[in-house]
């Protein structure tokens, strides 16, 4: 919004030109072309999600846009504070859940060194974000409301709620005193973790950032076993290999389940599916892919008998799980600030919904709740 | 300020947003009507919302990309003129561009056939939305309805977290870089509770920005768009209007001459909290998993077994009392 930006941007070119590009004439005209990179972008989008079957309906290929610039604005939050802070939460959350299982099955190393990571994690994390806000005070300041509809007030009071509790886990089971505070910190912070690793895929679907919004689906399922990934990694790192089975379990699922859910994402999202596999974002999810199948993989076959295959394998699903974290978050970043990614699918959405209309009104259905479904559907 | 109300979570026509939001005997709903076919690209409306909300100066270099150098509405732009260039205006057979004259691709319908350069220039604001993602989503009740059934955010409250930003649908709210709180258009509040009319629409030399009660305008928009197109201007319509549409209908909508996306709107937004409950649910079962998922880690890892007489004498497992 800055003027310096402005000459920036068109010296980058991102603008299309001195044009506005106006949109097509309407259903059956001519399709007009479209000058600018996004709109070139969109068009070859098309054409790929066409041949591969992943849009039912051939969507038209051209958009306007007010010279080329977005329509939604990008969050102003730098990727360290919020990437870092997604990173740090699932760290801590599924950590504390490691921990938990670790102490009631014996391990007492895991279950200490766990401790000690989740609340370094969850101090990086309230850390990263009062760094976002600017000011310490202004995190008090989000304890002001509870606001269900908002994830940011939700979470400002899980953090709230957990932080402490892991925080004397931790305390208490260096310094060996009062078990029984100890368990039960211990079990409110694996009971909260979860809900820790959970909230901030809400968080970011809660917005209109398109590459978000859409995936609001698959998010959460894809930030808990990131978060696993982390914590497992964690684990492998910090305890001995004797302890180390269900570490080394949790990673496959982790790799697993976060693999099925970068593929349903990848399916379902259209268009917009492509903020993830290009760019800084692309290279990013790529290598989360690489390194957290690497890391379970590594410690599934190592991690059973050396400590040193284990600790890479560890570090590697921890540098996966930073990985997915930056890799969605500069995703969105990417989708918000191409209007293609905002027009197209909305257009496609208001198109498909009038021929909806359309069909029912001939087939004389009761069809109200039909075209209600069909719309979030598309949307959701 | 503290109010937990679960319903807003709902998106969908909403009669009367000001009493949902707890007033009682409040004024009529109002809004802003910008009929962009009669603006002149004055932007008299910009400076007098700078004007009377004391708004610093945001940039004074020139874009190069048209006459608009404020480019978006924005922290410190709260009215934004924007310059549709549309040139080869052509319907059909379309003649051969004059070779150099302008940029191909830049084909537009127009019922008259008109060949030469046309503008499009319209007044954008934030749009009070029914169901306003950004109030919704604001953590520290920042952002509040007003009686008039407008949105506000209060400065003194703001923390500065920036989440309002990404979930306007319409990216109107952004946060001032000098400060990192949030700003957007408060359709003069304070003008409103002494009976004034906005400044912009108060400045507004030919009634493009039309201020009143929402209904009033509705009909009045209509009205309008039928006189247009007896006229033969087929690609008037209305946009934002509808009660029915992704954010409830908005406080301030509009009459446009193209699609939403040329003059840089969404062509079909929606409140970002609608999904809400759905994203809980799946947050919900997200975090189930993850604990079933190392639950399962352990139990079917061999050394659980092996370890299980120490669990007994664990802390936690005496904690537990067992
Ligand atoms: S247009 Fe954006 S800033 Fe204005 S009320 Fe709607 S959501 Fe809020
Ligand atoms: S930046 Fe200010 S107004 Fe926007 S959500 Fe945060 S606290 Fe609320």
């Amino acid at each position: 919004m800055t003027d310096s930006d402005v000459t920036k941007d068109g010296v980058r070119g991102e603008r299309a030109g001195r044009e506005a590009t106006p949109a097509g004439p309407g259903p059956g005209g001519t399709s007009a072309e479209r000058s600018g990179p996004a709109a070139g972008k969109t068009d070859r989008k098309r054409r790929r999600g066409k041949r591969r079957g992943e849009e039912p309906m051939v969507p038209r290929a051209e958009f306007g846009s007010y010279y080329g610039r977005p329509v939604i604005k990008a969050p102003g939050w730098k990727a360290t504070d919020i990437a870092g802070y997604f990173f740090a939460g699932g760290l801590a959350g599924a950590g504390s859940v490691l921990a938990a299982g670790a102490q009631l099955s014996g391990r007492p190393t895991t279950a200490k060194a766990m401790k000690l990571s989740s609340l370094a994690a969850v101090t990086a994390s309230t850390a990263a974000l009062i760094h976002d806000l600017g000011r310490p005070e202004r995190f008090a300041n989000m304890l002001r409301v509870f606001k269900p509809t908002s994830p940011m007030s939700v979470g400002s009071w899980l953090l709230a709620a957990y932080g402490p509790a892991a925080g004397a886990a931790a305390v208490l089971e260096t310094t060996g005193r009062l078990p029984r505070i100890n368990t039960a910190a211990t079990g409110t912070a694996a009971l909260l973790g979860p809900v820790v690793a959970a909230y901030t895929a809400v968080l970011a679907a809660d917005t209109a950032v398109p590459a978000w919004h859409e995936a609001h689906r698959e998010l959460p399922y894809l930030f808990v076993s990131s978060a696993t990934a982390a914590a497992s990694g964690m684990a492998l790192v910090t305890a001995p290999v004797r302890e180390n089975a269900p570490a080394r379990r949790a990673a496959l699922l982790a790799a697993a389940g976060e693999a099925a859910a970068v593929r349903l994402k990848r399916r379902r999202l259209g268009m917009i599916a492509e903020t993830y596999e290009r760019g800084k974002a692309g290279k990013l999810m790529r290598a989360a892919e690489l390194l957290t199948a690497g890391g379970a993989l590594g410690a599934a076959v190592l991690g059973r008998r050396y400590r040193s295959g284990a600790a890479v394998s560890g570090l590697a699903l921890l540098a996966g799980s930073a990985c997915t974290r930056f890799g969605v978050f500069h995703a969105g970043i990417a989708s918000a600030e191409d209007p293609a990614y905002t027009v197209v699918p909305q257009r496609e959405r208001r198109e498909r919904r009038a021929a909806e209309a359309a069909a029912r009104v001939a087939g004389g259905a009761d069809g109200d709740s039909g075209a209600r479904d069909g719309q979030d559907g598309q949307h959701g | 300020m503290t109010e937990i109300d679960l319903r807003d979570l709902l998106s969908g026509p909403e009669a009367d947003p000001a009493g949902r939001a707890g007033y009682t005997g409040h004024p009529e709903r109002v809004g802003f009507f910008t009929d962009t076919s009669v603006c002149i690209g004055c932007k008299a409306c910009e400076v007098a919302c700078k004007e009377w909300n004391a708004i610093p100066e945001d940039g004074l270099s020139l874009t190069g990309m048209s006459y608009d150098n404020t480019q978006g509405l924005g922290g410190s732009t709260w009215r934004h003129v924007a310059f549709i260039e549309q040139s080869a205006v052509t319907r059909a057979p379309a003649p051969p561009e004059p070779a150099g004259a302008v940029t191909p691709g830049a084909e537009v319908p127009h019922p008259d056939g008109r060949t030469e350069l046309r503008w499009l220039m319209s007044s954008d604001v934030c749009k009070h939305c029914t169901h306003a993602a950004c109030l919704d989503v604001c953590p520290t009740g920042s952002l509040f309805r007003t009686e008039f059934g407008t949105v506000v955010v209060q400065e003194d409250i703001c923390n500065g977290c920036g989440y309002c930003v990404p979930a306007c649908p319409y990216g109107v709210i952004e946060q001032r870089p000098s400060d990192g709180r949030a700003f957007k258009c408060t359709m003069c509040y304070d003008r409103l509770g002494e009976g004034m009319e906005p400044a912009c629409a108060k400045a507004c030399p030919t009634d493009s920005i039309q201020f009143g009660p929402l209904d009033e305008l509705r009909e009045r928009a209509a009205g309008r768009v039928e006189q247009l197109r007896e006229a033969g201007v087929t690609d008037a319509r209305l946009y934002g209007e509808d009660p029915e549409d992704g954010v409830g209908g908005d406080g301030a909508f509009f009459l446009l001459l193209d699609e939403p996306e040329v003059y840089g709107l969404p062509p079909d937004p929606v409140v970002t909290t609608r999904d809400l409950p759905r994203m809980w649910t799946h947050a919900g079962v997200a975090a189930l998993s993850l604990l079933g998922g190392i639950a399962t880690a352990f139990l079917s890892s061999p050394a659980a077994r092996r370890g299980a007489g120490t669990a007994r004498t664990g802390v936690f497992g005496r904690g537990l009392g067992r």
